[in-house]
């Protein structure tokens, strides 16, 4: 079985599988770490009850978002070395300290303080508990900066030289840090998973509305997550776009995929709405295109000449198709995104934010959205970086490891069995904390079995019983 | 002796990673495999919240241990890795079945069960799978310039399978020690009880790997028993009898604390032994530190890093063990 496959093109279905499933809990506990931290500083801040049980709520869910992150996580920081050995060897020296930097300074932060955010509120006092939820939310940050500046390098390497083994070492570390897409792609990502994080908290108080307006807890989720969405959707927008234009100067390849740019142009590059790529026609069929508009939005100027893939060898061209698609894809639901949060400031100013089903159910449709943008965005770039894993100087097709065809076919087997079975009941139990709605009274991880230290004095442990009761 | 460079300095991080890996989620690990033999729900919830809140961390220093081996060494990470293939993927699969279950568990009455049997055996398989590994490195890869050269089921022979079976009797014996030290009552006496077992069974499991190791390769054989190193290597098992005797004792005097720092001592000697049979290899007998390691801008620039991330990663990490220090108990019914 398996014997006339492709290995790498088996191991790149692996790392896009396990790369997949891992993404959407990071983008979304990058957002929930945050927003747990804004909740429990406004708690201590104002002394409202609402707060900390939202915070108790999301903390079960982060709990098992993270948790799930974490397994997806670890299985990822081998992947390199198990799938893509070559790479390993050739690249480690410059993306290997990035990755080690991250573990240093971003994983043990976050799983250091991760067992008093969610167990230990009552033990080390609440400032102390803040600080720790703090950190953990830091921690999550500082992961987006190292492991999207590793990713960036990738795409648009810099600060490099090639030694005497063929292995790419660093000859400038801020160079090789701040590479030219990284500071793009940090704000893109960061702001992609506070928006994810948006729809989704949205999505939850508008369900717990349609069933009960006055819902304390779920106007006051559903009231921050549609402000959220109406500032930082048009943000991500001019974001977007800043980043389009950073890759279009470094990576014109990948925006020629992206707009379906088969086809030089000398007086102005139409903007392609909607057609079928076909690679191996070279030519978008059934077009829907609106001239000269592309080189309005890549150019700011409707007569400016765009190239495309035909200046650029075949063997070099990215997969058309899914690059032309993906993009489509974020950009639409970024779009609907901005939509839903111009709504609901429509309703904000008309009083009517908590009565308005249509727009309840508009966020809740919006739920999933994030997640389904990031996934889109993510494999616009990584497709559109395609056939190098180093754009331009390492080809996808060297950097793999040494294996037959079986093996890796094997691998990706058991990770798609044990990924469906163990994620599909890991969402199902998200889901369920979701539908339940938030109330008065609300308890953190745990509640159904206190815990407590025997050093902990009796009366500070009944204390905690009577708060945990 | 040992010249003093980069590459060493790296060689001693990576190793202090992995064994600080060892020890912190060897507990863990060992008391999923142990978790079968407490059916009882209530012993089962004590035992899951005795590592609830530091988990994550433990495992962290895999992380670690992988990334910084990719970053110092890569070029032994690229030939390890392939070469190891399928324990690597037996135990990353296991560690998510483990992991998730840590949260999955309380958030289901009807399918608890199937995330027990999750944990347990999530727990074996990552276990066994990090003890095959390190047989299959001990006896020596297959390696053609800068690649894995052998087949991929190279790493399966009875003397991989011995240390896969000894690490999760170890792993055991360190999950049954920290019940002793973290629960009472009637819990801690069998956890007494499984700890006289194990302790045997790990004197046993030492004892083989230490007679089948010098049997692997000659340079093993002279590293240990030729003169003058064995005034250096002869300690090493001096010291496994004086820790042993110290267990026996903690063991049978009932000394909660000990038994698990003791474990730990244990842990610690035949990792030192370990160190001894490899150095300076990274891929046995076929790459040294020196040839697997990263240029020295590489190395320097992460060993700012680590010289100021590890001290504070201690403290914390420290710090979140003593916020839940002492003994765990379970509450439920109390209600």
């Amino acid at each position: 079985m398996f014997e006339g496959w492709d290995a790498v093109v088996l191991a790149r279905a692996q790392f896009a599988f396990t790369m997949s499933f891992h993404i959407v809990f990071p983008a979304f506990s990058i957002g929930l770490a945050s927003y747990l931290a804004v909740l429990e500083a406004l708690w201590l801040w104002t002394g409202r009850e609402v707060f900390i049980n939202l915070f108790n709520y999301w903390l079960k869910i982060f709990a098992v978002a993270f948790g799930m992150g974490v397994v997806s996580g670890i299985v990822m920081s081998y992947q390199f070395g198990t799938n893509w050995s070559a790479f390993s060897d050739k690249a480690g020296p410059v993306i290997g300290p990035l990755m080690a930097y991250e573990v240093l300074t971003a994983f043990f932060l976050e799983a250091g303080f991760l067992g008093v955010m969610l167990f230990g509120l009552e033990r080390v006092g609440h400032r102390l508990h803040f600080f720790a939820t703090l950190m953990v939310a830091i921690g999550t940050l500082i992961s987006a900066f190292w492991i999207l500046s590793a990713n960036s390098w990738m795409q648009t390497p810099t600060g490099y030289a090639i030694n005497a083994d063929g292995q790419f070492v660093a000859a400038d570390w801020l160079k090789v840090i701040f590479n030219p897409s990284f500071p793009y792609r940090l704000v893109h990502m960061v702001l992609a998973a506070y928006l994810t994080t948006a729809l989704v908290v949205g999505a939850v108080g508008a369900w717990h509305l349609l069933r009960d307006r006055h819902l304390a807890g779920a106007r006051v989720m559903f009231s921050m997550a549609m402000w959220m969405a109406a500032l930082v959707a048009p943000i991500q927008i001019l974001a977007g776009d800043q980043h389009g234009l950073n890759t279009l100067e470094h990576q014109p390849t990948k925006i020629m995929a992206m707009e379906g740019h088969f086809d030089s142009h000398k007086d102005g590059a139409p903007l392609i709405l909607f057609g079928w790529p076909d690679q191996g026609a070279g030519k978008v069929k059934y077009a829907l295109e609106i001239p000269k508009l592309g080189s309005l939005i890549l150019k700011h100027s409707l007569n400016a000449p765009l190239a495309g893939l035909d200046t650029v060898p075949r063997e070099n061209w990215p997969p058309v198709p899914i690059t032309f698609w993906s993009f489509r894809i974020m950009v639409g639901l970024g779009f609907l995104m901005m939509g839903l949060g111009l709504f609901s400031l429509l309703m904000r100013f008309l009083g009517k934010l908590y009565e308005t089903r249509l727009l309840h159910m508009f966020a809740i449709a919006m739920g999933p959205a994030g997640f389904i943008a990031v996934l889109a965005g993510w494999i616009t770039t990584e497709t559109g970086r395609q056939p190098f894993t180093v754009y331009g100087l390492l080809r996808t097709a060297e950097s793999a490891s040494p294996l037959a065809a079986p093996a890796v076919a094997s691998s990706l087997i058991a990770f798609i069995m044990v990924y469906f079975a163990v994620f599909a009941a890991g969402v199902i139990y998200l889901l369920r904390l979701m539908a339940a709605p938030p109330h008065h009274g609300e308890q953190g991880p745990r509640s159904d079995v206190p815990a407590r230290a025997a050093g902990i004095t009796p009366a500070a442990g009944s204390a905690v019983e009577g708060a945990v009761r | 002796m040992i010249p003093i460079d980069l590459p060493t300095i790296w060689a001693f991080i990576i190793a202090f990673a992995v064994f600080v890996y060892v020890v912190m989620d060897g507990f863990d690990l060992g008391l999923g495999i142990l978790f079968p033999l407490f059916p009882k729900k209530a012993d089962r919830d004590v035992i899951m919240n005795s590592v609830a809140p530091v988990w994550d961390g433990n495992e962290t220093w895999l992380v670690l241990g992988g990334g910084g081996m990719m970053a110092a060494f890569p070029l032994a990470y690229a030939v390890l890795m392939p070469a190891l293939y399928t324990p690597m993927i037996a135990m990353l699969l296991g560690l998510v079945f483990r992991g998730v279950a840590f949260e999955f568990r309380w958030r289901t009455q009807r399918e608890r069960n199937r995330w027990d049997i999750a944990f347990a055996g999530g727990s074996l398989l990552a276990t066994l799978a990090q003890g095959i590994a390190l047989g299959a490195i001990l006896q020596g890869i297959h390696v053609d310039g800068r690649h894995y050269a052998g087949g991929w089921w190279d790493w399966l022979t009875p003397f991989s399978i011995l240390t896969g079976a000894a690490l999760v009797i170890g792993y055991s014996l360190l999950g049954a020690t920290w019940l002793v030290m973290k629960t009472e009552g009637e819990l801690r006496d069998r956890a007494y009880h499984l700890s006289w077992v194990l302790l045997f069974a790990m004197l046993g499991a030492i004892g083989a790997v230490s007679i089948a190791t010098p049997f692997l390769h000659v340079q093993y054989t002279e590293r240990w028993f030729a003169w003058p190193n064995i005034i250096l290597t002869a300690p090493v098992p001096i010291a496994v009898a004086g820790v042993t005797a110290l267990l026996l004792r903690s063991l049978a005097n009932k000394f909660d604390y000990q038994p698990f720092f003791l474990t730990l001592a244990l842990f610690a000697l035949s990792y030192a032994g370990l160190g001894i049979s490899m150095y300076p290899f990274i891929v046995p007998q076929s790459i040294t530190i020196w040839q697997a390691a990263s240029p020295a801008n590489s190395q320097i620039f992460m060993l700012f890093g680590v010289a100021v991330l590890i001290p504070l990663i201690l403290i914390y990490t420290a710090w979140a063990y003593w916020v839940f220090r002492g003994k765990v108990r379970a509450e439920s019914g109390y209600h």
